[in-house]
């Protein structure tokens, strides 16, 4: 626990940075997704042409992507934001699908008698589809954030700091507890995730427990 | 920049040699082989074991929770451990190979064990009704139908061990990441991005060649394809063209993610498939 203690400063400034490299993708990817997998869901012709693009761009391994940002994107090679681009098409690509497929969970029924009260267009979107939809979504987006949690850590890899480094570090080192730290802060930092998309779930979908306490 | 980056791929000095490209690709995908060969051996009969008998099912969610552990993490400290037990050349390898078996065993595992889980009992029980032993429903039965959910995990289990096998360059491993690690220590931004493109095509041509296996071994009968094509011909000859319905088939654009949830196939083909099979 020596270099642990000694350490603590560095630890959460790290965990502060993984916290953004992780959490804004997600946030933006989940933002992205949304209108993406409501046209995929609207025009069925899109939904395999999206499905089979998120597929594809899901197969590059993350240390090439990270690699091949600033080609892409004219930034420089150490830039936070190479990270922050590639982990936010990572979690579209995650998520396209499972937002199609969310909003394809809300039964005809529904949607109908939705309509027959009235709702249109974007009040019915966001008033009756998306609600119904958030249990699928969050699941996907669980799953998101757990795989970014992991794989922003390959990113000290070039350079961008974050807990990362404390595994790139402690094997240079030769510091087996560093490296034990860093494992243990990754995981109690995709559970932190986990548990923050878990609450939001639950709070955005009252009905599920009232649901379950009937039955 | 892109224009020197395309010199360096195509130059013949880049491909030739023992670290040349043809080499490293050779690598790469044998170390992938070799990782997921041994970890299929290790995944395959447990999934088909838990999902037959449904015992152990606590086995799948340990396997998925492992996935929370960051990849570089169990790579580094398998590599620290492991590495100085061994001598030689074997001691950059074996640490490597045995991180990409663990890590690829859960992706395997849980998708054989959908797989199986998601077979029609129905299917089951006929098969035992007709008098199949509990080997033959698992060879028979329970394995062809589970194939296609199987094959998905097997594919998204070769994505993640390429991507993985590149990050162990840095550990020592062979393979494509030699360019990525050593381009990035010495600045030569020219054979990173290279390698880098390398490894990409390498990942989107192996997940499509398993996915032309995917679709060439799995049974007709689950893919809708032949239900498709009977019941349009059922439907002219009924009321008509045109009534067609219309299958929305997710399995014919499997993406390769880990998704099984979502991926089971939908029972009345499957019932309808097997009950048309016989006439």
């Amino acid at each position: 626990m020596t270099w642990v203690n000694d350490h603590w400063g560095d630890i959460f400034t790290l965990a502060r940075s993984h916290v953004w490299l992780a959490g804004l993708p997600l946030v933006l990817g989940l933002l992205i997704a949304l209108p993406l997998g409501w046209l995929a869901r609207r025009w069925s012709r899109l939904y395999p042409v999206l499905i089979s693009a998120s597929g594809l761009l899901y197969t590059i391994p993350s240390l090439a992507m990270f690699v091949l940002m600033p080609l892409v994107l004219g930034t420089k090679v150490l830039s936070p934001w190479n990270v922050v681009v590639a982990m936010t098409i990572y979690t579209i690509a995650l998520l396209v699908r499972t937002v199609a497929d969310g909003l394809g969970s809300v039964p005809e029924a529904t949607l109908q008698a939705a309509r027959a009260m009235g709702y249109k267009g974007f009040r019915r979107f966001f008033g009756v589809e998306l609600p119904l939809a958030v249990p699928v979504i969050a699941a996907g987006l669980r799953v998101a954030a757990v795989s970014n949690v992991s794989i922003v850590s390959v990113a000290s890899l070039i350079g961008v700091a974050q807990l990362g480094n404390l595994l790139t570090d402690g094997y240079d080192r030769y510091i087996p507890e560093e490296i034990v730290a860093g494992i243990i802060a990754c995981v109690v930092l995709a559970l932190v995730f986990d548990g923050i998309i878990l609450g939001v779930q639950r709070l955005l979908t009252p009905w599920v427990r009232a649901q379950g306490a009937r039955s | 920049m892109i224009a020197s980056i395309i010199d360096w791929l195509t130059s013949s000095a880049t491909w030739s040699g023992e670290g040349g490209l043809g080499a490293r690709i050779v690598e790469h995908l044998w170390y992938s082989v070799l990782a997921v060969a041994v970890a299929a051996m290790i995944a395959v009969p447990l999934g088909l074991w838990v999902g037959h008998t449904g015992r152990a099912k606590w086995l799948v969610s340990v396997a998925n929770s492992l996935r929370a552990v960051p990849t570089l993490g169990l790579l580094f400290a398998v590599a620290l451990w492991l590495g100085p037990k061994i001598q030689g050349d074997l001691a950059f390898l074996i640490p490597s190979i045995v991180v990409l078996v663990i890590l690829v065993i859960p992706p395997i595992l849980s998708g054989v064990y959908a797989g199986v889980e998601a077979v029609d009992p129905a299917a089951r029980d006929a098969a035992r009704g007709m008098g199949m032993t509990g080997g033959e429903v698992v060879r028979q039965v329970e394995i062809p139908n589970a194939l296609p959910l199987m094959l998905s995990g097997l594919r998204s289990a070769f994505l993640q061990v390429i991507a993985t096998a590149t990050v162990a360059a840095y550990v020592g491993l062979g393979g494509l990441g030699r360019y990525l690690i050593d381009g990035i220590k010495t600045g030569d931004y020219v054979s990173t991005a290279g390698g880098a493109i390398v490894v990409s095509v390498l990942a989107l041509v192996v997940d499509g060649v398993l996915a032309l296996v995917q679709r060439a071994v799995v049974s007709p009968g689950l893919t809708g394809r032949a239900t498709r094509r009977r019941r349009a011909e059922g439907d002219r000859a009924v009321d008509g063209p045109g009534t067609n319905s219309r299958n929305p088939d997710a399995r014919s654009v499997a993406t390769g993610m880990s998704a099984p949830a979502d991926e089971v196939a939908p029972s009345a083909d499957q019932t309808r498939s097997s009950t048309s099979t016989r006439q």
